[in-house]
This record gives structure tokens, sequence and C-alpha cells, in this order.
């Protein structure tokens, strides 16, 4: 099957920054994709590839088979909902969802049509007259889904497309955004610096780090079998265990990752010594010197918390221990 | 003690200002209707509307005002497309010696109009350009667009650069982003600078003196009407012209660009 979106070996070079360095990258039609990583990653970079707004340095872009290294961002197949939303203050909601349909020559009244249709279709009807000042940051939001949308693109980019509203409306529209890419069949592909974010709405994740992909799988792949450190310590928090420490516990030298909620205390298991101890609501979080490394547990509401300071032992299932890719140390 | 009164002392200060400033220019509307015509005397023997048909029927009257008003209209017009592409280039794109552009723009409203006018004349002497209505314009050229370029930029600075990306992004190219996009974005701005251009030009007298050959432009004639006195209310009635099409824009510009402070673009 062709991929909606194909990079091979593309880098874009700022000067001497490598923003996006040597990345091969293949999205699936009707794939909901998320490009996660901390900012300066290169995540957004890639997605303005994807767009147009920037040319690689090298390397080739294919969007649905086309070759669109070369191509202006007005002929490509694919819409962006912006990070600032970027709606045309002169417009009204109307105008401004209608725009791309306009610029591409169709009649008025169809045109208008359309963009109430997709206005309902973003659940944001009524509203055609008022001008963006008049609307609140989501309703924003939903006019640049809208206006994207209309245009029926084959991908749909959207730059941290809940980064600007409340934690409430965020749940919200990740819920209204998975349910609508179901329904359109649209490839969908978000940048997000928010792991949680990309975990409960991606199909895929593409975990970024300084330009490069560090890892690309499902959410489950992503979190329980990090290849990397960097993808373990940012999905998560999990611990990272040096090789001398993973070769004594699991008999491979190499970087291990083993997540907090999955050890228990255990008389018959590896002695520790509790360091510190943080009340977080639903659980408490110890963190224990394990061999002179630090290791955090997160104990389930209702467990005997040991007080700071005294010896405990701890133990986990074989496969929570996770030895990791030893290629990217 | 505070009141939302100013002191009396300050109210007539302030209206002596204001008369001081605004009297005299009633004193030309009011010698415009003097039945007097070879010196001004106050308070005027008699009054006439003579001196309007007089004016009508001069025909270097014509000529200087048609001369003016072609000037400005093609200085503010040369200004318009080349402080606007100025602007975009400096607003929305970082290249080496953005900064000095920008200066080096600006500069010929910061220099004394004699200097432009000077240097000018020079440069036209020395590349063998013989004075004429395209020096005039040249010369008018050159502050013109000042104006509205820093009418321009600051309304493009206050843009958000993503309104063009999100047009092309959704299939204008250049030009459909910059008819249904950014002219809509800058046009009161530029509306205001014009505006303000064509003001300037209509009342330059410095740089014109400097740059004109034989041609007189409204202010130049007013100029030497004064130095030889022949039907010298002629002259008041021009001047009510003159304050009438230079006050009226300038006044449509301030109502133009007033309430527009909100920065465009800033959707959050």
């Amino acid at each position: 099957m062709t991929p909606a979106v194909r990079f091979r070996g593309v880098s874009r070079h700022f000067g001497e920054v490598r923003a996006v360095d040597n990345v091969d990258l293949d999205v699936a039609p009707g794939e909901f994709f998320a490009m996660l990583g901390p900012s300066g990653s290169g995540k957004t970079t890639c997605l303005r590839l994807i767009a147009g707004f920037e040319r690689p340095t090298s390397g080739s872009i294919e969007i649905f088979g086309e070759p669109s290294t070369n191509i202006p961002p007005y002929r490509r197949p694919v819409n962006t909902v912006f990070q600032d939303y970027a709606l045309f203050p002169h417009l009204n909601v109307t105008d401004n969802v209608a725009f791309g349909l306009m610029v591409a020559g169709v009649g008025k009244a169809e045109r208008e049509q359309e963009a109430q249709k997709t206005l309902e279709l973003v659940a944001l009807p009524g509203f055609g007259d008022r001008k963006p000042s008049q609307l609140s940051g989501g309703q924003r939001q939903r006019v640049a889904l809208a206006r994207a949308l209309v245009n029926k693109p084959k991908v749909l980019l959207l730059d941290e497309p809940l980064g600007a509203l409340d934690l409430k409306l965020r749940e919200q529209m990740q819920e209204e955004l998975k349910s609508l890419q179901r329904k359109l069949g649209i490839t969908f592909i978000f940048v997000t610096h928010d792991q949680g974010e990309a975990l409960s709405m991606a199909d895929r994740v593409a975990v970024f780090d300084h330009g490069r992909i560090q890892q690309v799988g499902t959410p489950e792949d992503i979190y329980d079998r990090p290849q990397t450190p960097f993808v373990a310590d940012f999905v998560g928090s999990s611990n990272v265990l040096s090789p001398q420490l993973a070769e004594r516990l699991a008999g491979v030298r190499a970087h291990a990752s083993l997540r907090p909620e999955s050890i228990r205390l255990d008389a018959g298991g590896h002695a520790a010594t509790v360091v510190t101890r943080n009340f977080l609501g639903a659980a408490t979080r110890l963190t224990l010197d394990l061999d002179g490394e630090k290791v955090s547990v997160l104990l389930p509401k209702g467990a005997d918390v040991p007080a700071t300071g005294d010896r405990v032992h701890i133990s986990w299932d074989a496969d929570a221990l996770h030895v990791m890719d030893t290629r990217n140390d | 003690m505070h009141s939302d009164r100013a002191s009396l002392g300050l109210r007539i200060a302030a209206a002596a200002g204001l008369l001081f400033m605004h009297l005299p220019i009633l004193l030309i509307f009011v010698y415009a209707f003097t039945t007097e015509d070879k010196s001004y005397q106050w308070p005027p023997p008699g009054l006439t509307l003579e001196w309007f048909a007089v004016t009508w029927n001069r025909p270097d009257v014509w000529e200087a005002l048609s001369l003016s008003l072609r000037v400005a209209a093609i200085s503010t017009a040369i200004a318009l497309v080349l402080g606007t592409l100025c602007a975009a280039a400096v607003a929305h794109t970082r290249f080496f010696g953005r900064e000095v552009i920008s200066l080096l723009v600006i500069l010929p409203i910061a220099l004394p109009g004699i200097i432009t006018g000077i240097s000018l004349r020079s440069a036209f002497n020395l590349a063998d350009i013989p004075f004429s209505f395209w020096t005039i314009l040249l010369g008018h050229a050159t502050f013109c667009v000042v104006v509205v370029y820093n009418n321009a930029v600051a309304r493009f600075r206050r843009m958000s650069g993503s309104l063009i990306e999100a047009s092309m992004d959704l299939g204008a190219n250049a030009f459909q982003t910059f008819r249904h996009v950014i002219l809509p974005n800058i046009a009161t701005a530029l509306l205001a600078g014009g505006m303000l251009a064509f003001a300037l030009s209509f009342d330059e007298v410095i740089v014109t003196t400097f740059t004109a050959g034989q041609q007189q432009t409204l202010p130049i004639w007013m100029l030497e009407e004064l130095v030889r006195p022949r039907q010298r209310p002629v002259t008041n009635v021009v001047a009510m012209v003159v304050v009438l099409v230079t006050f009226l824009p300038i006044l449509g510009a301030f109502y133009l660009t007033r309430g527009t402070d909100t920065v465009a673009g800033q959707g959050k």
C-alpha cells in the first residue's frame, strides 16, 4: 500500500543546527499518527516539511506516492491546523472556513453551504457571522479545524492542536478529534510534546529527539518496550537502569527500562533503601537507592508505605524489565 | 486637591496656545474676502466674493494646482508600491543588513529637506538630468515612501506570520494571498500612509525648490505671489483651498487608523 507520507533520508538544517537529521518515516493512509518530542526535537519542522513551508536540505518527501519535495504548499493535498489557529481576523467564521474553496474558484452559494456543513461536523453551527475575535479559544480551534477539513485534505496536519486549551477542554477535544478522524478516515498527523496526549490519541507514535526519530511504534510499544533510554525517560518517566545494573539484575549488559508502577514491595526481592517519599493522591512515589542507582516506585493507594530510610525489598515480573536496543548508546 | 477640571490658569493657557496656532489661519481666510488688494489692511475695508471669480479665471493658478495634484498623486502611488514592498521585506524576512535598510529608508524624512534638496539637485546635475516634472516627482517620492513604509511596517509587524502560511496552506498562491489576506489586513494602514504622503507632497516647498525647473507647484507659486503683489487676495483664496485639500485627507487618515490597534492574527 502506498504510504500517506513517506520521508527518505530527509534532513533540514538551519545553518549549523540540524533541526531534522536524516529521517525515514512512513505514515499509513487513514492512520492517526503522533510526532512526540521535547521542544527543539524537530517534530514541528517535520510537520512543516509535510505542509511545504520548509524545503528539505536533502532527502525526498512523497505524499500518497507523489514526489512532493519541491511542490509549494498551495498545491499539496494537505491542510494544517496551526498552533495559534491563524484565523483570518478580517473575515467572519463562514468566510474563514470557505477560504480554501474561494481561492479554488467554488461559487459563493456552494462554498457557504459546504462551510455550514463542515461547521456542523465540528459541532460549531450558528457562529458563521462572528469574527474570530468574538470566539473563545475552543471555538477558534473548531473553526481552524473546519477551515482545514472543508478542503477534504488527504492528510490533516495538527500543530500542538490542544496546547492552548485548558485541561477539561483538552480532554474533550482529544475524544472529539479521535472520533472525527475515525468518521472521516483521513490521515491525521499531529505534533505534541505531551506524551499522555500522544499515547491516548494516536495509532502510532514517533518519538523525536535532536532531529532524529528515536522510535516509531504503537503507544503500547513505545510505553512497554522503549528502544532507547531517551524514549524510556521521556514517555512515562521510566527508570532507566545502567548496563552494569541491568547485567546484575537480568544478565544482559545494556540499558534497561523498568516502569515505576510495575515494581512491588516483596520480601523475597532485591534490597533497596527508601530515599524520598511523595504522596501523589492516587498513588505514592518512592525513590529508592538500588545498588547506588535511583529507582522510582509507584505504590497504589492502600499499600503499606515504608518510611524514608527504611530497608525494603522489591521485585517485578520478568517481562517488566525491558532491555533496550544498544545501538543508540 | 485633585479635581476633574483643570485650573482656570491652565485652561486659559491652553486656549491661548490654540488661538496662537489657529488665529493666523483664520486671518488668511478673512483676507480672501477683503476688497483691498495691495496690502493686508486690518480690519478689511469691505468684504467681497470677487476674488474667487478672479482666481477661477487665472490660468497660472490652474497650472500650479494641476502640477501639484499630479505630483502628489503619482509620488503617492510610487510610495505605496515601494513602501509596501520594502515594509513587507523588512517585517517578514530576516536578511543581512535588514536594520541598515530600515534606517536608510527612514533617513530622508529625518534629514532636513534642504539637504535632500541640495543632494538631489547636485545628483541630477551630475547625471545631466534636466529639471522637469519627473525630477520634482523623484524628490517628493523620497519622503512619501518613508511615510507609507512607516505605516505599513507597523501593521506588518502586528500581523501574525502564520496568516500567510495559513493562506498558502489553504491553496492560495502568492497573488491570491496578497489579494485576500495581506491587502485586507494592511489596507487601512496604506490608506492612512497614502493620505499623509499626498498631503506632505502637496504643500512641499524646500525639496521642490531644488528639483523643479520652470514649473511651479502650488506652494512655490504662492511664495512667488507674496513677493510680487498682484491681486493679493487671490493667494488667500488659493491658501484656503490648500488648507482644505491637505486637512481633509489627514483628518480622514486619523479616523481610519483609529481603533485598529487590535493585533491582527493573534487569535488565542
